[in-house]
C-alpha cells in the first residue's frame, strides 16, 4: 500500500490533483486539496498522475509507513 | 541520590529565591521521567521523551528555552523570567550538560533585563526574536534562530532531528526548564508531592478577567477549576464561563468548573480567563478569531482562507457554516495554528450555544460589548 502526502506550505490550490485523482483527493471550500492518504494498488496510476501534474510539486507518493508519534 | 529538602514545602516553588547550588545529577533524564514532567508551553509533551530523542541523535546538540510567549492571555513566562531567571538558567545549564549540548539559548520576544544580568555570568545566549502568536511555535522559532523568516516548517524533520543550524535541538518552554532545575535539586518524589498521580507537580498560570487577584500564580496540578480559582482569590462577579488554556484551549461553562480538572493537557500554556456575566461572549470571541486569522503565518491555504472565512462568519453572525469549516481546517496546516483556532471556535459554539441561537434569531443581544479577552 502506498500513501499520498501533501506539503501544505508548497500547495497553492491549483486543484489539478483533484481532477486527476478524484478517488483520493477532494477540494475544500477554498479550493485546497483534502488528501485521503492511503492509495490502494489499483489506484496508484491515477495518484501518480496527480503527483506529476502538481505545478508546485507539493504531492508525494511513497510506501506507507507508521506515522511518527510526534 | 538522596533528595535535598526544598526550603519551603508549600508554594511557590518556581518563584522562590535562594536555592542551594545545583549539581548535575547522575541521571537527569531518568529523574525527569520519574517526575512525570510534561512541557509547560502548551503541548504537554513528556519532557524526558523529548530529551531522549535529542540524546539519540548525533551532532552538535542545541538546547533552546522558549520564552517568546506569543499568547496574549499569558504572561507567566515573562513573570518567571523576571522573578526567577536563575532558576530557568539552572535548568538550561543542567539540561545542556546532561545532553552534552554545544549551545544553550534563551529566546525572548521582550526586554528581559533580569535575565540578561543573570546570564552574563554563564555560557548561555540570550536571543531577542520578533514576537507574534505563531513565531513561538517550535519549528518557527527554530527557523528564526537558524537565520530564517521565522515561519513554521514541515515536520519531519523534527527539531530533535534537525533543529537550530541543522543540529539536534531540544526546545522547551522556559517554565519547563525551571521545573527541571527543581527536579534536579530536590528529586522526582519531591516533585510529585504536589499535584496528583496523573498530573504531578505545579504549574504557573496567568489568571485574567473577572477575578479578585489577576496575574501570575503557581498552582498544584490536578485540582478542579473551581478549587483553583477559589484558592487564588475567587471571582469578582458571577462568571458565565472560563477560558482555560488561552486561545488554543477551550471554554468551560461555569456550571462545569467544579468537575473540570486542571492538568497539563487542559491547562495548555496556563492562561485562564474568567468571563463575566453581562458581557457578550460572541462579540469578544469574534475579535479573538479575527486576531487568530491575522496571526496565520500565511503559508498554508486552509489556514489562510479557512480562518478568514470563520472570522467573517463570526462577524456577519452567519454561524451555520462554522462547524463545517473548523472541521475542514484541522490537521491541514504545517503547524497546529488552524487546529487551535478551530478548537477555540468549537468550544465557544458549545459553551455559548444558547447565546449563538439568540444572535442567530435576533442578530443582537442586550449584553455589553466589552473586551475581556486580551489581544
Amino acid at each position: 500500500m502506498k500513501e499520498l502526502h501533501l506539503d501544505p506550505i508548497a500547495c497553492d490550490g491549483h486543484g489539478l490533483c483533484a481532477e486527476l485523482f478524484p478517488e483520493g483527493i477532494t477540494l475544500d471550500d477554498w479550493g485546497f486539496p483534502i488528501i485521503e492518504g492511503a492509495v490502494p494498488p489499483a489506484l496508484e496510476k491515477q495518484a501518480q498522475r496527480a503527483v506529476s501534474a502538481c505545478p508546485m510539486q507539493a504531492l508525494r507518493l511513497h510506501a506507507a509507513r507508521l506515522q511518527r508519534s510526534r | 541520590m538522596s533528595a535535598l529538602r526544598s526550603p519551603q514545602a508549600t508554594l511557590p516553588r518556581l518563584l522562590a529565591d535562594g536555592l542551594p547550588p545545583l549539581e548535575l545529577p547522575r541521571d537527569l533524564v531518568g529523574l525527569v521521567r520519574d517526575a512525570g514532567l510534561r512541557g509547560r508551553g502548551g503541548a504537554a509533551f513528556p519532557t524526558a521523551t523529548k530529551m531522549e530523542a535529542v540524546l539519540a541523535q548525533h551532532g552538535r546538540r542545541v538546547v533552546v528555552a522558549n520564552g517568546t510567549e506569543g499568547e496574549p492571555a499569558s504572561s507567566k513566562d515573562r513573570g518567571l523570567l523576571r522573578v526567577a531567571p536563575e532558576l530557568v538558567l539552572d535548568g538550561i545549564a543542567v539540561t545542556a550538560a546532561a545532553l552534552r549540548a554545544k549551545r544553550a539559548i534563551v529566546a525572548v520576544a521582550h526586554d528581559a533585563p533580569e535575565l540578561q544580568r543573570a546570564a552574563s555570568r554563564r555560557r548561555i545566549e540570550i536571543v531577542r526574536v520578533p514576537g507574534g502568536f505563531v513565531a513561538g511555535e517550535e519549528t518557527a522559532l527554530v527557523d528564526t534562530l537558524s537565520g530564517g523568516k521565522g515561519k513554521p516548517t514541515l515536520k519531519p524533520p523534527f527539531p530533535f532531528e534537525r533543529g537550530v543550524g541543522g543540529e539536534p535541538t531540544l526546545m522547551q518552554n522556559v517554565e519547563t526548564f525551571a521545573q527541571i532545575a527543581l527536579i534536579a535539586r530536590f528529586g522526582a518524589a519531591w516533585f510529585r508531592e504536589a499535584g496528583t498521580h496523573d498530573a504531578p507537580g505545579t504549574a504557573l498560570v496567568t489568571l485574567k478577567g473577572a477575578v479578585a487577584r489577576p496575574g501570575v500564580h503557581e498552582i498544584e496540578l490536578g485540582g478542579t477549576l473551581e478549587q483553583v480559582v477559589a484558592q487564588l482569590g475567587g471571582t469578582t462577579t458571577q462568571p458565565q464561563a472560563f477560558l482555560v488554556g488561552g486561545y488554543f484551549g477551550g471554554w468551560v461553562a461555569a456550571r462545569d468548573a467544579a468537575s473540570f480538572r486542571l492538568t497539563p493537557d487542559t491547562l495548555g500554556a496556563g492562561a485562564i480567563v474568567a468571563f463575566p456575566e453581562g458581557v457578550c461572549p460572541i462579540a469578544d470571541c469574534a475579535r479573538v478569531v479575527r486576531y487568530l486569522s491575522g496571526e496565520s503565518a500565511g503559508q498554508c491555504g486552509p489556514c489562510v482562507f479557512g480562518l478568514e472565512a470563520i472570522a467573517d462568519g463570526f462577524e456577519r453572525q452567519d454561524f451555520a457554516p462554522l462547524l463545517r469549516w473548523t472541521a475542514m481546517v484541522k490537521g491541514r496546516g504545517a503547524c497546529r495554528h488552524p487546529d487551535g483556532a478551530a478548537r477555540f471556535v468549537e468550544s465557544a459554539l458549545t459553551v455559548f450555544s444558547d447565546h449563538f441561537a439568540h444572535h442567530t434569531r435576533h442578530r443582537e443581544c442586550r449584553l455589553r460589548d466589552e473586551q475581556v479577552l486580551p489581544l
